[in-house]
């Protein structure tokens, strides 16, 4: 229930609004407390006199309270959704920008149904709350109130009496209270986990197919479908423990005021309309006691949603601009590391360790090396994807701890190896880094990447929609779009990672030139598996186990007759053998 | 709140254009799924019933305590009275438990067996079905839309049954009690009429965008998240939140603030009906009582039940908002689960018999049935010996995927047919197909599991010995032993904590410990070291033997010892033959490969 607390900082720009409505629940509550007292009077007076003038001027009154109670109901309605819905509007929003901003080590084990079930069902529980529950709540506070006021002014023996069993009531509604968000976090820990399942079960259709893997999977979902199942029964033998045993205690008190209430009247302590009144105030309270556990339930699933998206917005970004970070425009492009150490989070062994590079401005620097020797690791560090453990990456002489995140990265072209396109039109996709790119500009780098022919004879050409709910394109060709997307924003500084792995080597060889052509005037990092597109490279860094083991020029490092030549062989090889046989083919 | 209009994408709005007018058999298929705890809303059904009667026997007690008792001055009567109200308030607490319990209970169990249903289903659907249903629609189904069926199902049903119960119990006491009252009363019946119909009017299209906002606002959470890095090495924070702000999640805003205006109007519009009700009775009724018709007491009793009346109006239009919300839902649900399997085995479908490894393409042709107007593939005919491998080359987007993709038969072709040792591949159970079948594809996609797990995804009951020899077999066994816990190493979702190479090699190495008759590889090593990647090929030498294998690769290394290259383009194969056949042709194979070393710097 601590949790609810946080929302203050988001409840507080309603605060008039709230007041506003909390003022007109107090006239709609009272609208209903004054109908019975008109009533009463129509018999007392009205019937006792026989003025049908009276009867008419009380239906008048009748009718203007109602609309007056009409009119307030909608003011408190309205206003306490408004103050709901913009709230939740908020904190989706606010979710939303830090999701968007929390490091790259975040999302490495983040996963995506649970963040996707904060920002829809938990934020949703908080509105259900804000909307209903906290009116209501009041409501049964205002209720609970007058009616006790009411009954201690009319006897307090009777009504310390009718107090005892509301005692417990109390007890055990808090302490129900306490309990119950525990277990909608459980609930709504489960719910995220199926969702995380569905989701990866989906993202994965292909393999689940390919291996014929559908009862398997159908397993795994039961077992986090009967999770939700148990927890969701928990909380509901809970509350049909509390709830029933509520309007129990309720009624006990009419029992109590009707037994010593009555001996009371017997002995002539109080008069029968005392302990009629008495009665009535009971059952004004029942209602909102009725409701009170269900409302401690909508609070306890409010604090667990609340508690879930605190989670992730208690959580700070690791990578943040310095306060005073400098807001460099143009940078050079010389990119240095310096005694650079790294680690990932929660790793023992170091990705990457003494690394030393200087790339001068529109150098190229090639990256080669087995699977999993640190060559992603270290380009990623160059946007501050990671921060480093020690040592530091500088650019143009600053760390670029010191620079602006968005500065720099807005210098930095990337193309990542697996290229993610999102639902939107080829235009806006290429145009991601660059949201205010003009018509030719975007032509321009889509020619640049090859891509622009294959675009032409999509159905509708550059506003085709791809992604999830659009066209499939093959690898090749998202390649394509992501490196005409780099290129697009013109950037300082150039990241291309295994860009052309999965594209066919004439698609290569185009995109090569088109790449050869556009790494001029920057500092371009490239990792690649083939020697043909390293060979050239100003520097050539051999990479093992997160270590430079080699580094220089192709000539030179040919020479070294290590872990380069070996590769060169290799490579060689196939590409003599393809020589031979063209040779021999000659010949004949 | 601005004013101006912000529309969603049209395929939003496409999206729920399809479910126009729902027909009433979204209901019947949805009580369909409470069938089977029939026994249960029964025995709910009585049990309510029970406690509605221990409440109305409250305040009838009440009036016996104070008439009987107090009045007449009866202790013992009194203390009857007052022991009968404990027991009836017993009753009703131990009623009330049971049925939460019960209904609560069936409720849960009808929403897990439609989920179930709905995953088993899913499973069912063949690939096509996941390009053009996005993760986050899914996920809106499976979760959100069958959340909006289970209050539905616990307490709606329940709950209306006692409103109408309520309501046709006081009307009937209304008309006995004095017909001329009743009758005024209902004077304002139309009104109400009028005032459900207007409200329900205007607000089906308020709900109708309510429902866009919500899968808006879902699929982009959903595709913002998943591609953070993207959004982030192309610092498009700002610029997206400035767009989920200001369209998506206003849209979203916008609409439910509409849907709490009307709602905010309709309650209290009723509430003011109920209102006139009570004036009407006071005004007419006082004149009759005046005029000695009848007695205050009913007068009285009459203005009670008026309360009584449209308590239950008002929570009966408040419930049928929300079966609306659940028929939607439900019409989605279901409509998911109607969903046509479009790969489904045949009912005369049999088991493939251990495969030989013939595999025979004749005559195939094929477009994806999205888009009918592309034809991927074009009279295809090819062959596959026992044992051979089928190198499949050409440029991206020539539909060598595609080619494999029939082969596993994720799709079936459109003209022609696949067989393997003869069986046409729609007249054998998918399941024993691919059983059969190793595949390495394109993106190696891993599962948030152990390593051991991933790899074991291939056969489930692999020992920790055979998992191990598959990974070493790839060259993987070396980083595995490396990582934190070695196989036990958990890789969170979509393999997060590795390298793309290291990915690769482990869906490699699943494929292999499935012990594949057919192997099938597209670009399975594209991102994997030449050291690496020649480890694997000297170990596939070895794996392949009697096995067919296709392969679809750029590197010349994997592809120079294939017995047969076939060139892809345009979905035509264009040439096939031997590495060397193929060069000496001088055609495509040779064009593309010479491109890959023409214009290079020589060696030296
Ligand atoms: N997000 C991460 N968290 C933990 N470990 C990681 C993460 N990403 C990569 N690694 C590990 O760091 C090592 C280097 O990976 P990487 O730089 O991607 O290699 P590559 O040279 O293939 O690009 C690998 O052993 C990999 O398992
Ligand atoms: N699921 C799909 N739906 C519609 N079109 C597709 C789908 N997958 C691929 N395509 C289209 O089919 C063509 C062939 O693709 P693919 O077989 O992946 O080529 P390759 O593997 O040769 O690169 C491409 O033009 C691609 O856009």
């Amino acid at each position: 229930m601590r949790q609810l607390v946080k929302l203050r900082r988001l409840v507080r720009p309603y605060w008039w609004h709230i007041v506003g409505a909390l003022a007109a629940l107090v006239v709609v509550t009272a609208t209903q407390l004054a109908i019975p007292r008109i009533i009463e009077d129509v018999i007392d007076i009205g019937l006792a006199q026989g003025e049908i003038r009276f009867m008419i001027q009380a239906a008048g009154v009748i009718l203007g309270i109602g609309l007056l109670r009409a009119i307030f109901a909608f003011v408190q309605r309205y206003l306490s959704e408004y103050v709901s819905m913009k709230v939740a509007y908020d904190l989706r929003n606010w979710l939303f920008n830090h999701i968007q901003h929390l490091s790259f080590t975040y999302h490495d084990r983040a996963s995506t149904g649970q963040l996707m079930s904060r920002c829809t069902e938990d934020v949703g529980a908080i509105q259900r709350f804000l909307g209903f529950g906290a009116v209501e709540l009041s409501q049964a506070l205002f209720m609970a109130i007058g009616a006790m006021g009411l009954m201690l002014t009319s006897s307090p023996r009777l009504a310390l009496i009718a107090i005892i069993p509301i005692l417990p009531l109390v007890l055990l509604t808090t302490s129900f209270g306490g309990r119950v968000s525990k277990m909608f976090y459980d609930v709504d820990w489960a719910l995220g986990s199926l969702s995380s399942r569905l989701q990866e079960n989906a993202a994965g259709a292909q393999v689940v197919r390919a291996f014929a893997r559908e009862p398997y999977e159908v397993s795994r979902f039961a077992r986090v479908n009967r999770k939700l199942f148990d927890a969701r029964i928990h909380v509901i033998s809970e509350w049909s423990k509390v709830m029933p045993t509520s309007h129990l205690l309720i009624s006990l008190s009419t029992i109590l005021i009707l037994f010593f209430g009555g001996r009371m009247v017997l002995n002539d302590e109080i008069t029968v309309g005392q302990l009629v009144a008495f009665n009535s105030y009971l059952l004004l309270l029942a209602n909102p006691v009725q409701q009170l556990t269900w409302l401690v339930n909508a609070a306890g699933e409010a604090a667990a949603g609340a508690q879930r998206a605190f989670e992730v917005l208690d959580r700070p970004s690791e990578i943040q601009s310095a306060p005073e970070a400098v807001e460099t425009e143009a940078l050079k492009g010389l990119v240095e590391f310096k005694d650079v150490h790294f680690t990932y989070e929660g790793e023992q062994i170091p990705a990457l360790s003494d690394i030393n590079i200087a790339a001068e401005p529109n150098q190229v620097v090639a990256l080669i090396g087995p699977t999993g020797s640190g060559k992603t690791s270290l380009v990623n560090l160059i946007p501050r994807f990671y921060d480093v453990s020690s040592g530091a990456v500088l650019v143009d002489g600053q760390d670029i701890r010191s620079i602006d995140v968005q500065v720099l990265r807005r210098q930095i072209g990337i193309v990542l190896q697996s290229s993610l396109l999102f639902s939107a039109t080829i235009r806006e996709n290429i145009a991601l880094g660059r949201p205010d790119a003009d018509e030719e500009q975007i032509l321009a780098a889509a020619r640049a990447a090859e891509a622009h022919e294959f675009i032409l004879n999509t159905a509708d050409g550059y506003d085709t929609v791809v992604g999830e709910r659009g066209v499939t394109l093959s690898g090749g060709q998202r390649q394509r779009i992501a490196i005409a997307r780099a290129l697009l924003i013109d950037p300082s500084i150039l990241i291309l990672d295994d860009s052309t792995s999965s594209v066919d080597m004439e698609t290569e060889h185009l995109i090569q030139k088109a790449l050869d052509e556009l790494m001029r005037g920057r500092t371009t990092f490239v990792i690649a598996q083939r020697l043909s597109t390293v060979r050239n490279a100003d520097q050539i860094l051999v990479m093992d186990q997160g270590r430079i083991i080699e580094r220089g020029q192709h000539e030179a490092l040919l020479e070294k007759r290590g872990l380069y030549k070996e590769i060169y062989d290799l490579q060689l090889a196939e590409q003599e053998q393809f020589r031979e046989t063209i040779a021999q083919l000659e010949k004949n | 709140m601005s004013t101006q209009e912000i529309t969603p994408p049209e395929y939003y709005l496409r999206d729920d254009e399809q479910r126009q007018g729902y027909d009433s058999g979204v209901l019947r298929d949805l009580l369909a799924f409470m069938r089977p705890y029939q026994r249960q809303f029964i025995f709910s059904f009585i049990l309510m019933t029970i406690g509605t009667v221990s409440v109305v026997a409250g305040p009838f007690l009440v009036k016996v305590a104070i008439d009987d008792g107090i009045t007449q001055n009866d202790p013992v009567a009194l203390r009857n009275a007052v022991l009968l109200y404990l027991l009836a308030i017993l009753v009703q607490w131990l009623v009330t438990y049971i049925r939460i319990n019960i209904m609560a209970r069936a409720g849960q169990s009808i929403i897990y067996d439609m989920r179930d249903r709905l995953f088993n289903h899913i499973q069912k659907l063949s690939l096509g079905f996941f390009s053009r249903y996005s993760v986050g629609r899914l996920i809106a189904r499976v979760i959100n839309d069958v959340s909006s069926i289970r209050d539905f199902v616990t307490w709606s049903v329940i709950a209306s049954a006692r409103n109408l119960f309520t309501l046709v119990g006081t009307l009937i006491a209304m008309l006995a009690l004095n017909l001329q009252l009743s009758l005024y009363t209902f004077t304002v019946l139309p009104l109400i009429m009028l005032a459900t119909y207007i409200f329900r009017n205007r607000i089906r299209e308020v709900y109708r965008r309510v429902r866009i906002g919500n899968s808006w606002v879902n699929s982009v959470l959903a595709e913002n998240i998943n591609g953070v890095r993207v959004v982030q090495a192309f610092t498009r924070e700002d610029y997206n939140y400035e767009r989920f702000s200001q369209e998506v999640n206003q849209y979203h805003l916008q609409n439910n603030l509409k849907s709490a205006s009307l709602i905010s109007t309709f309650f209290p519009t009723v509430d003011m009906i109920g209102s006139l009700a009570v004036a009407l009775v006071v005004w007419l009724g006082g004149a009759a009582v005046l005029g000695a018709d009848i007695t205050p007491g009913v007068l009285v009793a009459f203005v009670l039940y008026i309360e009584r009346f449209f308590n239950p109006i008002q929570d009966l239009s408040r419930r049928y908002d929300q079966l609306q919300v659940t028929l939607t839902g439900g019409e989605r649900v279901l409509e998911l689960l109607r969903t046509d399997v479009e790969v489904a085995d045949d009912d005369t479908a049999v088991e493939l018999p251990r495969i030989n490894g013939d595999v025979h393409f004749e005559d195939v042709s094929f477009h994806y049935s999205d888009d009918p107007d592309t034809v991927v593939l074009q009279d295809i005919e090819l062959k596959a010996e026992r044992g051979q491998t089928i190198a499949l080359v050409g440029q991206t987007g020539a539909g060598k995927s595609t080619l494999i993709k029939l082969l596993s038969r994720f799709h079936d072709p459109t003209q022609g047919r696949v067989c393997i040792d003869g069986f046409d591949l729609r007249s054998v159970t998918q399941a024993s197909l691919r059983s059969q079948m190793g595949i390495v594809l394109q993106e190696p996609f891993l599962f948030s599991g152990t390593v051991q797990e991933n790899i074991q995804f291939g056969r489930l009951d692999a020992s920790l010995q055979e998992v191990e020899a598959a990974a070493k077999a790839v060259g993987a066994h070396d980083f595995i032993s490396k990582l934190r816990n070695g196989y036990e190493t958990t890789v969170e979702e979509g393999g997060a904590l590795l390298s793309e190479g290291q990915r690769q090699l482990i869906s490699f190495a699943r494929a292999l410990l499935a012990d594949p008759r057919i192997l099938i590889l597209d670009e399975a090593t594209s991102s994997v070291d030449t050291q690496t990647e020649q480890l694997i090929q000297k170990a596939l030498a070895t794996l392949l033997e009697g096995r067919t294998s296709f392969v679809i690769a750029h590197r010349l290394s994997t592809i120079i010892n294939a017995d047969l290259i076939v060139v892809v383009d345009g979905g035509e194969i264009i040439e096939r033959g031997t590495h060397e056949d193929l060069l000496q042709k001088r055609g495509a194979y040779f064009q593309l490969y010479s491109m890959g070393f023409k214009d290079r710097p020589e060696t030296d």
